[in-house]
């Protein structure tokens, strides 16, 4: 097995670039796929670095083919596919696309120290959803009416099962939040999310972009306490909850 | 004889002495510059250098300082800990080793203290109004500094002249001022790190800013989480460099002598690297959630806004760091007879490491085109965006540390074989703790996604809790069993290909370069607060520069850093031995009449040729 040290970690490389591409939908975005790849390289190489056998092994034929030992047809393929690799490395980076440049998106921006609600200010720290009780039944008749004005504003964009998939997600870029995704609402603490449901996209803070979510700025339609029962059904409607931190033991 | 102890304890008193004399001047000519710069220049809130960014002198000299502090702080930990194991094992070469970088300290402080007083200036100079709040506010710290100034001065200087005085039987009062200057060491270290954390998660002041309560101020939110931090990843830092130096030798050496010597000198230093490496996710864990905690806005911009794609970098470099390490060990199995025996856990061990180095490093903001986003149905991949969350960071960098602490192990048992009656059964018991807390990990990974943050959180404790207890154990089974073993053969030291060398350096490099991102990235996320919260910077350099600038500015600091370490350690070569008579018995390495005639450290880099092996160390 070790002999074809060199060979075995091509076709493994090969084969992971392989499953990447193809098992993975949707397809992951290029910026990830390199980070992916390049870690990949590095750990076959290191392992195969970390033992004299299998590095004298995965160095013999590169040795045979730069010391001239290998056969003349193996060299003159090395000797031109390095050539054609990079040439077309180059023309994969330079050839004109019609796709649209990359966007770096900051999918959580840090929310500012306070804002403005209906002409007052609100600081969102220690910022609490009022509504959020431990009176189950008013909690249930709150989340109830949350449910109303969810289905009344936001299904639209944000979709039925609260997947971000409603009938108008598509013809947005950046599409609508996925409210079952771990990685949105979940992680939150609801003074975030009620800071982006009081301010939607155009209270995003100048140095997250995009600047062109779609996402209304709910203050200028629907009350405070509205907002809150939204909050409070995108939660429990998607079965997750809030991030907090208070139960944690105090240090 | 009575007499050499005499002229020793003199010497070491002279040499204690000097060193006192040379901070106090140090000090005095800094009041004295501070307070004529202040009285001279017109009065200001902010003032900038010479038309320099005032924000980039106080950063550049300010890391530069925490660096070397962090140095001077790491290495006599070292040095103790190595000193600690000559006495237990009663092998010399250990004493030797610690004693050589000892010898580094009197030069480092003398560097530390330079760059101290230069932050000082410039803090006064150009921060005169915030500084003026932050020394009125923390007078009684500011006091209590200096005393620690000195004291450390004073012990460090006695524990290095002291080194051949207090030998035999009075070792141990040598090992008790060891221990002095570490407590020392760490005092300070507490007391700086109030006025970090002041700034960042001010505590103990009224709405006005005036003070209320002095200790709510330093034991604020984010104090201890830093400490503990910094402090392990001063151990580590101290032994990376220690391997550095050791590797730069190496690299360098002429003969197999002076190879065994430093290859052995770099496992020391790398073995207490990676040692203190190991925990450190944890306590950073803390530290994250502490400030998440005290600031939510804080929090986020860390992990999740604009401060994210730094930690990229973070994870590229820690990643690295596993990977470097157990490729040093794997590679260092190679020259123990008998540890080809484990080469076959290799292959699965790379594969724990490089996919919990993959996940570790997914981002969570994504970079994606337009197509390629609606193509994900969103800036969040449903598949990925389960790697980009800490839930999944936690169970991989536990795995991580498993696989680091199995290679560890593994290593420790290279060339012997247990010949206890238990020895199977051991074994056995060992695997099983293992997999039990691979179990555990993995299981309350993949649990934590279908459970609220509140649950998820507190399953990141019992990830490292089983992981920690499974490390305990391990060991705890593990001295015992391998009690008289029998030896396969002796380690072969110096027979390690020069890669592992670079491996080392590497280690080194990255440690640094992470003190200098993630201390950027801590200051950073103020944004345009000094204090968070309650002072602003209405300075015109208030603004978040690009990660692109801030990058390159850490970068030339590490390269400064390395450049003044490698004069350390140069100078440190030229000195003259210091006086007082060297007890007899050979170095590991150099020829025993060398060794016997000069300190080690003279010994080995004053040699021809050495010298500038030396110049380039670290
Ligand atoms: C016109 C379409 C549209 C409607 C209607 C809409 N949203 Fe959104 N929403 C978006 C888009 C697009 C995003 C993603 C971009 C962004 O974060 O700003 C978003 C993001 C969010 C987020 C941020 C989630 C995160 O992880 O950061 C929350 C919370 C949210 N919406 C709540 C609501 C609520 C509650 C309503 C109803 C009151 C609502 N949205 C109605 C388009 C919409
Ligand atoms: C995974 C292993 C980790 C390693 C090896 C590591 C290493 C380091 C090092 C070397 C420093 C510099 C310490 C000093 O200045 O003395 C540092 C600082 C810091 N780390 Fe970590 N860290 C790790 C994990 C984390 C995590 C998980 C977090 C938080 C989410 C974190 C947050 C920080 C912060 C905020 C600082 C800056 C503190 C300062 O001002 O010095 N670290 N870390």
């Amino acid at each position: 097995m070790i002999r074809y040290t060199f060979y075995i970690a091509i076709a493994l490389w090969l084969a992971i670039l392989a499953g990447l591409k193809l098992l993975v939908r949707p397809p992951m975005p290029a910026s990830v796929m390199m980070i992916y790849m390049t870690l990949s390289t590095l750990g076959i190489l290191v392992f195969v670095a970390a033992n004299e056998e299998r590095f004298r092994h995965f160095v013999a034929p590169l040795k045979a083919v730069f010391e001239g030992r290998a056969p003349k047809a193996v060299q003159a393929l090395v000797l031109a596919g390095i050539p054609l690799l990079l040439a077309w490395g180059a023309w994969l980076r330079t050839a004109p696309t019609w796709d649209a440049p990359y966007e770096p998106r900051v999918v959580h921006p840090e929310p500012p120290s306070g804002f403005a609600l209906h002409g007052k200010r609100i600081e969102t720290a220690g910022l609490k959803n009022p509504l959020r009780t431990a009176d189950a039944a008013t909690l249930e008749k709150h989340t109830a009416e949350g449910k109303t004005i969810y289905y009344q504003n936001c299904f639209f964009c944000h979709g039925d099962a609260l997947a971000g998939d409603g009938h108008f997600a598509n013809a947005f870029s950046p599409i609508p939040a996925n409210f079952r995704d771990v990685g949105t609402i979940s992680m939150l603490q609801e003074s975030f999310v009620f800071w982006r449901v009081a301010t939607g996209g155009p209270g995003l803070p100048k140095g997250a972009t995009p600047w062109s979510s779609a996402m209304p700025v709910w203050q200028n339609l629907l009350t405070e306490e509205e907002m809150w029962k939204a909050i409070l059904y995108i939660y429990a409607g998607s079965g997750s909850t809030p991030r907090t931190w208070e139960e944690e033991p105090k240090k | 004889m009575a007499q050499a102890i005499t002229t020793s304890a003199f010497h070491a008193l002279k040499g204690t002495y000097k060193g006192v004399v040379k901070i106090s001047l140090m000090l005095a000519a800094t009041y004295l510059v501070a307070q004529g710069l202040s009285s001279f220049l017109p009065a200001a809130d902010y003032r900038s250098l010479f038309g320099f960014s005032n924000r980039t002198a106080v950063w550049v000299i300010a890391e530069l300082h925490l660096m070397f502090a962090a140095f001077v702080l790491g290495v006599p930990i070292f040095a103790f800990i190595t000193e600690i194991v000559g006495v237990a094992t009663k092998e010399k070469r250990y004493d030797e080793l610690a004693r050589e970088f000892t010898k580094l300290l009197a030069m480092a402080y003398t560097l530390t203290a330079v760059l101290g007083c230069v932050l000082l200036v410039l803090f006064i100079v150009l921060y005169p109004k915030l500084t003026g709040y932050l020394s009125g506010l923390f007078k009684p710290t500011w006091l209590l500094y200096i005393v620690l100034i000195f004291g450390e001065v004073i012990v460090a200087y006695f524990y290095w002249y002291s080194w051949d005085l207090l030998q035999g039987a009075a070792k141990k009062w040598h090992l008790v001022l060891g221990l002095l200057v570490n407590l020392w060491g760490t005092a300070l270290l507490f007391v700086a790190d109030i006025w970090v954390t002041f700034m960042m998660s001010p505590a103990g002041i009224d709405d006005a800013n005036n003070l209320v309560s002095l200790w709510d101020a330093i034991n604020n939110h984010t104090w201890m989480p830093i400490n503990i931090h910094r402090l392990l990843a001063n151990v580590a830092f101290g032994g990376a460099i220690v391997a550095a130096y050791a590797a730069v030798r190496f690299l360098n050496a002429k003969t197999d002598e002076e190879k065994a010597r430093f290859d052995w000198m770099g496992y020391v230093g790398s073995f207490i690297a990676i040692a203190a490496f190991i925990p450190l996710p944890f306590a950073g864990y803390w530290l994250g959630r502490e400030i998440y905690q005290f600031s939510e806005q804080m929090g986020v911009s860390m992990m999740g806004g604009s401060f994210a794609w730094l930690w990229i970098l973070q994870a590229m470099l820690i990643g690295g760091l596993f990977l470097a390490s157990n490729f040093y060990l794997w590679l260092g199995m190679g020259r123990i007879p008998g540890a080809e025996r484990y080469t076959k856990f290799q292959i699965g061990m790379m594969i724990v490491l490089t996919i919990g180095f993959i996940v570790w490093a997914t981002p969570r903001s994504i970079i994606a085109s337009g197509a390629e986003m609606s193509a994900m149905g969103g800036s969040h991949h449903p598949f990925l965006g389960l790697f980009g969350v800490m839930a999944a960071k936690n169970t991989a960098v536990n795995l991580m540390i498993l696989t680091t602490f199995f290679s560890f192990m593994l290593y420790r048992r290279g060339n012997r074989i247990p010949v206890v009656a238990w020895a199977t059964a051991g074994k056995a018991v060992q695997a099983l703790v293992i997999a039990a807390a691979a179990v555990v990990v993995v299981g309350y990974g993949v649990y934590s996604y279908f459970v609220p943050s509140i649950t998820r959180i507190g399953f990141s404790v019992y990830q490292v809790s089983a992981v920690l207890a499974a490390m305990a154990l391990f060991v705890a089974i593990d001295i015992p069993l391998l009690k008289g073993a029998s030896v396969i053969g002796a380690i072969r030291w110096g027979q390690i290909p020069a890669r592992a060398q670079y491996a080392l350096f590497f280690l080194a490099v990255s440690f640094t370069w992470l003190m200098g991102l993630m201390g950027y990235i801590r200051s950073g996320i103020r944004q345009y607060w000094h204090i968070y919260g309650r002072v602003m910077d209405e300075s015109a350099n208030a603004y978040t520069m690009s990660h692109g600038h801030a990058t390159i500015i850490v970068s030339c600091i590490v390269v400064i850093f390395f450049l003044l370490v490698s004069v350390v350690f140069w100078l440190a070569a030229r000195n003259d031995p210091p006086p007082g008579p060297r007890p007899a018995g050979g170095g590991d390495g150099g020829s025993a009449a060398d060794a016997a005639s000069m300190p080690l450290a003279a010994a080995s880099l004053g040699r021809p040729g050495g010298s500038g092996a030396g110049g380039r160390a670290a």
